[in-house]
């Protein structure tokens, strides 16, 4: 009997490797040159942006609220990434118009050249997710709506920042990002690192167990004497923290920024915490699951495209595979239930 | 004797086969078309004559496959993982119809790297490894220009219809419109509106700006989609009809064709085709080919003239542009002309 129960757990905590794994056994039957040095980087180094926007993400729903942010967010930041982290306040657009109509000289002052600016709007980004947190605490506002408003500043901003696409990625995150490590492809390195990064930092540390229960037991929490408002803070800072790097991998891999990048990374980043076994309520959360979630994802839509699927079912055959591995999941909790 | 014989039919044989090689250099090379949208009736054009040209075109074993491949969403990240996905499925050759001009570059340069040729066309993109295939659009400003010299030697007043504001398009036509009239003294643009390639906008616009306007208005250059709108507006003001440039659209070859049978009205109408999707498919079939194609090419726009207004208005549809589809030799004679 405690058998049963255990296999039931066990197989709940690996449902989301064995999905990675039959994807990759059918990417493999369909398309055997994928699997490959070059194929793992060309089909997972995307997957580097998405899971750590999935990483923000489930640090927010780890304290019971959800981010419809985080896609313009990482959007933002690839604006900035591609404008002042590369050129200092000389590499915005409207700046190069005054310039270019003769209002600013055309070598400009150290100040208006340093990248130092981009670092400074980095960090104000992750100061206002932090007192996203505390106003969503302190006057106990839905995060949705919170979150879906803010959702149209950050692309206000980004549209303001870089009014068409343009710009230009720094150097180092681009030659990071296109790192040929030797015999392990660098997408796989990486994610193996945000995974066990996150895990250490929410799994294992004690500041994360309250964390973690902050979204368990609120209460207990509080009784304890942690003060919920800092929790709500350091969890939505954390969000803005990763979506930074989310934003900056992606940069560093398009090279350029647009305003319109990662809408859909919202969408992704959840679906990439659930399909990693987290849960929207209860402080349930699994960072290396969420790493392997956004793997998934990534795959499922190469998979898809070898498969030879018209474009137009493949959003549908996307929403499919979430719905099997939910369902699988429903089935084993079942079963853990009924011992 | 014999073995002369021999050796000439030899020769014979080899001589066919050498040219057979030549011919058949890409039959096994695989293209594909990663295009980013399939939302409008140009870009529904745009994959039927992909269709039209590329699937004789495999059949007769000049490439191995020619496979049109379309985002669900207009979405950059989304191009750039089918642009890998590609890669990975073994094409040869990516014709590309892009999201963004800057955002995918990282995606084109690693399909660089691994060996694939990279043809962009209509939304091009800036990454130096790839080919571009682009509309001058400025000399397209111009040549509405040049046309009213010709019909009108004396000049007056134009009128100009713009595009979308802010679409780098909508600025190369009207460049090219500012230039010609600067050299022509002549003429004298009176006013300008903005009609978004839309015959509503174009109507609401021009019937605004007419009451301001002087009444001996002679021309009207516009940028596509707005003629038929812009004839409603002058109608509707009471004015007389100056002559209006079209833009290809089904509606205003309709109206053109209409006004011509009734007075003998005479325009011109000019835009892209969407079958540069085509042209496309051809220089890249050219590149394997390992043939010498400069990097940057341009393509000719699609011009109606008062001849071919009949047979260009049979060949489009109710509510679609007028299409032409590009040979492999269209597409020898653009590389020959950007070589010069």
């Amino acid at each position: 009997m405690n058998g049963s129960v255990l296999s039931a757990r066990t197989l709940r905590n690996l449902l989301p490797a064995l999905s990675l794994l039959v994807l990759l056994a059918a990417i493999f039957y369909l398309q055997p040159r994928a699997i490959s040095y070059v194929g793992f980087n060309l089909m997972l180094n995307l997957a580097i942006p998405i899971a750590f926007a999935t990483i923000a993400q489930m640090c927010v729903i780890t304290v019971n609220d959800l981010d419809l942010s985080i896609g313009t967010y990482v959007g933002f930041v690839a604006c900035i990434g591609a404008t002042l982290l590369s050129g200092g306040i000389g590499a915005l657009p409207f700046i190069k118009d005054l310039q270019a109509s003769g209002a600013l000289p055309a070598t400009l002052p150290w100040i208006m050249n340093t990248p130092l600016a981009g670092v400074l709007v980095l960090l104000m980004g992750i100061g206002v997710y932090a007192l996203l947190g505390a106003l969503i605490h302190l006057r106990n506002l839905p995060s949705i709506v919170v979150t879906l408003g803010m959702s149209f500043v950050w692309l206000g901003l980004s549209v303001l920042v870089l009014p068409v696409p343009g710009g230009q990625a720094p150097g180092w995150i681009k030659s990071l990002m296109t790192l040929k490590t030797p015999f392990i492809p660098f997408p796989i390195i990486a994610a193996v690192v945000i995974a066990v990064a996150a895990h250490i930092l929410i799994m294992k540390t004690s500041y994360g167990a309250v964390l973690r229960g902050a979204g368990g037991n609120p209460k207990a929490i509080e009784r304890a004497g942690w003060s919920l408002l800092k929790v709500k803070m350091a969890m939505f800072a954390l969000a803005g923290f990763f979506g930074m790097l989310a934003g900056l991998s992606l940069v560093g891999l398009t090279t350029s920024g647009d305003a319109n990048i990662a809408l859909r990374y919202t969408l992704l980043s959840i679906a990439g915490v659930i399909l990693g076994g987290g849960e929207f309520v209860g402080g349930r959360i699994s960072p290396i699951g969420a790493v392997i979630g956004a793997a998934t994802l990534t795959l499922a839509g190469s998979f898809l495209s070898f498969m030879r699927i018209p474009p137009d079912w493949q959003i549908g055959a996307q929403g499919a595979i979430l719905i099997i591995v939910l369902a699988l999941r429903t089935l084993i909790d079942r079963a853990e239930k009924r011992r | 004797m014999t073995r002369l014989a021999g050796s000439i039919s030899m020769l014979a044989v080899m001589t066919v086969l050498g040219m057979g090689s030549a011919l058949a250099d890409t039959a096994d090379k695989k293209i594909a078309l990663s295009n980013n949208y399939a939302g409008n009736s140009w870009r529904q054009a745009m994959l039927r004559s992909w269709d039209k040209v590329t699937k004789p075109a495999v059949t007769a074993g000049i490439v191995a496959a020619a496979d049109p491949f379309t985002t669900a969403e207009n979405q950059v990240t989304e191009q750039a993982a089918q642009i890998q996905n590609l890669v990975l499925q073994g094409y040869n050759a990516i014709v590309l119809n892009a999201a963004s001009p800057d955002a995918l570059n990282g995606a084109v340069k690693e399909a660089c790297d691994a060996g694939v040729i990279v043809v962009s066309f209509d939304g091009i993109v800036t990454e130096p490894c790839a080919w571009r295939i682009a509309v001058d659009f400025k000399q397209m400003g111009k040549d509405e220009v040049l046309y009213l010299k010709d019909k009108l030697p004396k000049g007056g007043n134009i009128l100009e219809i713009r595009g979308l504001a802010g679409v780098f398009v909508d600025d190369a036509i009207s460049k090219g419109i500012h230039e010609a009239v600067a050299e022509n003294p002549q003429f004298k643009i009176v006013g300008s509106v903005h009609g978004d390639w839309d015959q509503a906008k174009a109507q609401a616009a021009v019937a605004g700006i007419l009451p301001s306007l002087p009444n001996d208005i002679v021309g009207v250059v516009t940028q596509g989609g707005d003629g038929y709108g812009a004839a409603q507006a002058f109608k509707a003001a009471g004015r007389t009809t100056p002559i209006i440039i079209m833009g290809n659209r089904q509606d205003e070859l309709a109206w053109w064709k209409e006004q011509k049978d009734a007075n003998g009205y005479e325009t011109m109408s000019a835009s892209i085709a969407p079958g540069v999707s085509t042209l496309a498919f051809w220089v890249a079939q050219q590149i394997l080919d390992g043939k010498d194609v400069p990097k940057d090419l341009t393509v000719p726009f699609l011009r109606v003239d008062q001849a071919t207004l009949d047979k260009s208005l049979e060949t489009t549809e109710k509510g679609g542009v007028a299409n032409v589809e590009y040979s492999a030799e269209d597409a020898q004679k653009v590389v020959d002309a950007a070589k010069k």
